[in-house]
């Protein structure tokens, strides 16, 4: 039923077929792109299109294609560690706040409410600032980041669904508390916390680009696609070579907008009373 | 009602204390040593003479003795003094103040106008091709990277056209008069603005939605208002209650972008002392700036709340 309302959803299909289109492109680049990401060729510097380096080369001769295709394995990698890492915590801390409630409920709200409130890149630049710049500080910042919203939306469902009668037949029939919340209420959620994991991917996805390109997420010479931009800050590569910028940020925008459409196909496959337009 | 607003301010002092309690925290245990950077290594004595800098900084004392010092100017409104230039925190930020509110208050209102604009009109025509396509457009605003649009604003507005400069808030060497800023200010406030146009529009087009269905509106229609009427008198009006508290929302993703808008634009302002401060390791800069950063949400989440319970009195205050 919820498979075949998402897929009549056009926006949700179109989305779903591109993030298979670039997933397996980026997955299979070794194979895919000819050249290296990383070798520098001096003879071929900014080279414009052609059938060799079909988006061109880099102002040290590098092949923008090839780099493209690498740097989108390590967006992408970046973007489903994070969505893992962060609903691993969110969905623990939101269960054990929802369903025992009280003051654990409080105290771990209190730290939720605690980490909402500071922009999100102002805390993960301080985040990444304290650790060494690289895929790792990258990941553990955005998952630092993120965790809460998912434990808000755990700890809503579990608050909701604490005093319905299956919950408290599970409960009379001498269930233990593990075996109610792993059980009986965690099935639930997968639900929601889907929808709230496509949208964190499609951000986490963002904030990486954003993060690389003030030079402070993914370090040069490994390419990713927003340390990819960071070479447009200089006005002779925006001006003269504008291809070493314009696929890179591409990517990026088709990326996220096929994870978009999927995620609102999601929920309203999930949720067929929510009116989205 | 006062209860509720005096609880709700109360219940803000602990939490901004634990986030003092992590900003110092995050500076203190930054890698990297600004008083190291500061001197050269081939100077005589270079290990006495850092010696010396880091007394005079205070940073010889004990972590909690730090915090507390730290603590202890914070709340009367001294953020220390910068470890690379020594000038005050506080006025060092201040001075960055203006250009960062003229940038984010611009496209603030830009992004408002058009996107309760487009939401209206949005809903006014739902389910057809109008709104279909607003809302695809939608969509593709929530996926533009900020910093991705101004350097597709800067490469045809800019280099290609020249109508509009590439960076900074004034030509060089003149004096600042309204005329440049506002000309310097055209592109990076769009950056800023155009994408979050999608968000005031999300929400304005399901607040619309929602008020048509009332019977206030149904009661206007029957007894014969002009249509025209309808639309501005009793559905506009209901609907931007709720879109109000979207600045609230609205407010964390606005300095996110301006941090990344500052830097593509070079415009002079907090954004762009962050990430120098970031760069040259000067805690008490970064300290200042995510305190501050943190305080200002704060202070507008209490007050989109209290504004909430004023235009809604279903709000319940337990």
């Amino acid at each position: 039923m919820a498979a075949q309302r998402f897929w009549e959803h056009k926006l949700a299909r179109f989305g779903v077929i591109v993030l298979v289109v670039v997933t397996a492109s980026v997955v299979l680049a070794p194979v895919i792109a000819w050249h290296s990401p990383t070798e520098i060729n001096l003879d071929n510097r900014g080279a414009g299109l052609s059938w060799s380096h079909p988006f061109g080369t880099d102002r040290t001769g590098r092949d923008v294609f090839s780099r493209v295709l690498h740097g989108g394995r390590v967006s992408l990698l970046v973007a489903v560690v994070t969505a893992t890492l962060a609903a691993a915590v969110g969905v623990t801390v939101g269960a054990i706040a929802g369903f025992y409630g009280r003051s654990i409920d409080t105290v771990l709200m209190r730290i939720v409410d605690i980490v909402l409130t500071f922009p999100a890149l102002v805390l993960v630049i301080a985040l990444v600032a304290v650790m060494e710049p690289g895929i790792k500080s990258t990941i553990i910042a955005l998952s630092v980041l993120r965790w809460p919203q998912i434990a808000r939306i755990v700890r809503g469902e579990f608050l909701r669904m604490r005093e319905l009668e299956f919950v408290l037949a599970a409960e009379n029939s001498g269930a233990s508390s593990r075996v109610i919340i792993v059980r009986h209420l965690l099935p639930n959620v997968v639900g929601p916390v889907a929808v709230a994991l496509t949208l964190l991917m499609a951000d986490a996805i963002l904030l990486e680009a954003a993060l690389s390109f003030l030079g402070l997420g993914i370090q040069v010479p490994e390419p990713s696609w927003g340390n990819m931009l960071q070479d447009a800050q200089s006005i002779n590569v925006l001006e003269n070579l504008p291809w070493m910028w314009i696929f890179p940020g591409t990517f990026i925008i088709v990326t996220v907008l096929a994870i978009n459409f999927a995620g609102d196909g999601l929920r309203d496959a999930l949720d067929p009373r929510s009116d989205h337009g | 009602m006062w209860t509720y607003i005096v609880r709700r301010v109360l219940i803000s002092i602990p939490m901004l204390f634990v986030i003092s309690i992590i900003v110092f925290g995050l500076a203190h245990f930054m890698p990297g040593d600004a008083v190291a950077a500061m001197i050269s290594p081939d100077s005589p004595a270079a290990d006495e003479i850092a010696e010396i800098r880091r007394g005079q900084l205070g940073l010889d004392r004990s972590v909690m003795s730090q915090y507390w010092s730290w603590l202890g100017q914070l709340v009367q409104g001294n953020l220390g003094f910068s470890f690379i230039t020594g000038d005050s925190v506080t006025s060092t930020i201040g001075a960055r103040m203006s250009a960062t509110i003229i940038l984010m208050g611009s496209s603030l209102m830009f992004s408002i106008v058009v996107g309760v604009v487009l939401g209206v009109v949005s809903a006014m025509r739902q389910y057809r091709t109008t709104d279909y396509g607003l809302t695809v457009l939608g969509f593709i605003g929530l996926s533009v990277p900020i910093f991705f649009l101004g350097l597709v604003l800067i490469y045809l507005f800019a280099l290609r056209l020249d109508w509009f400069p590439t960076s900074g808030i004034g030509a060089p060497g003149q004096d600042r008069t309204i005329i440049s800023t506002l000309h310097h200010l055209v592109l990076p406030g769009l950056s800023l603005g155009v994408l979050r146009i999608a968000l005031f529009m999300r929400y304005t087009r399901a607040s619309v939605l929602e008020v048509m269905r009332d019977d206030c509106v149904r009661t206007a229609r029957s007894k014969g208002l002009h249509e025209r009427t309808v639309i501005s008198w009793h559905i506009v009006r209901n609907a931007l209650g709720p879109v109000a508290t979207v600045i609230g929302l609205a407010l964390p993703l606005l300095v996110s972008g301006a941090i990344v808008i500052e830097q593509v634009f070079q415009w002079p302002g907090i954004g762009l002392l962050f990430i120098n401060a970031i760069n040259q390791r000067d805690a008490p800069v970064i300290m200042g700036i995510v305190m501050l950063s943190a305080v200002m949400i704060v202070a507008v989440n209490l007050l989109t709340d209290i504004a909430y319970s004023f235009i809604d009195p279903r709000v319940r205050y337990d």
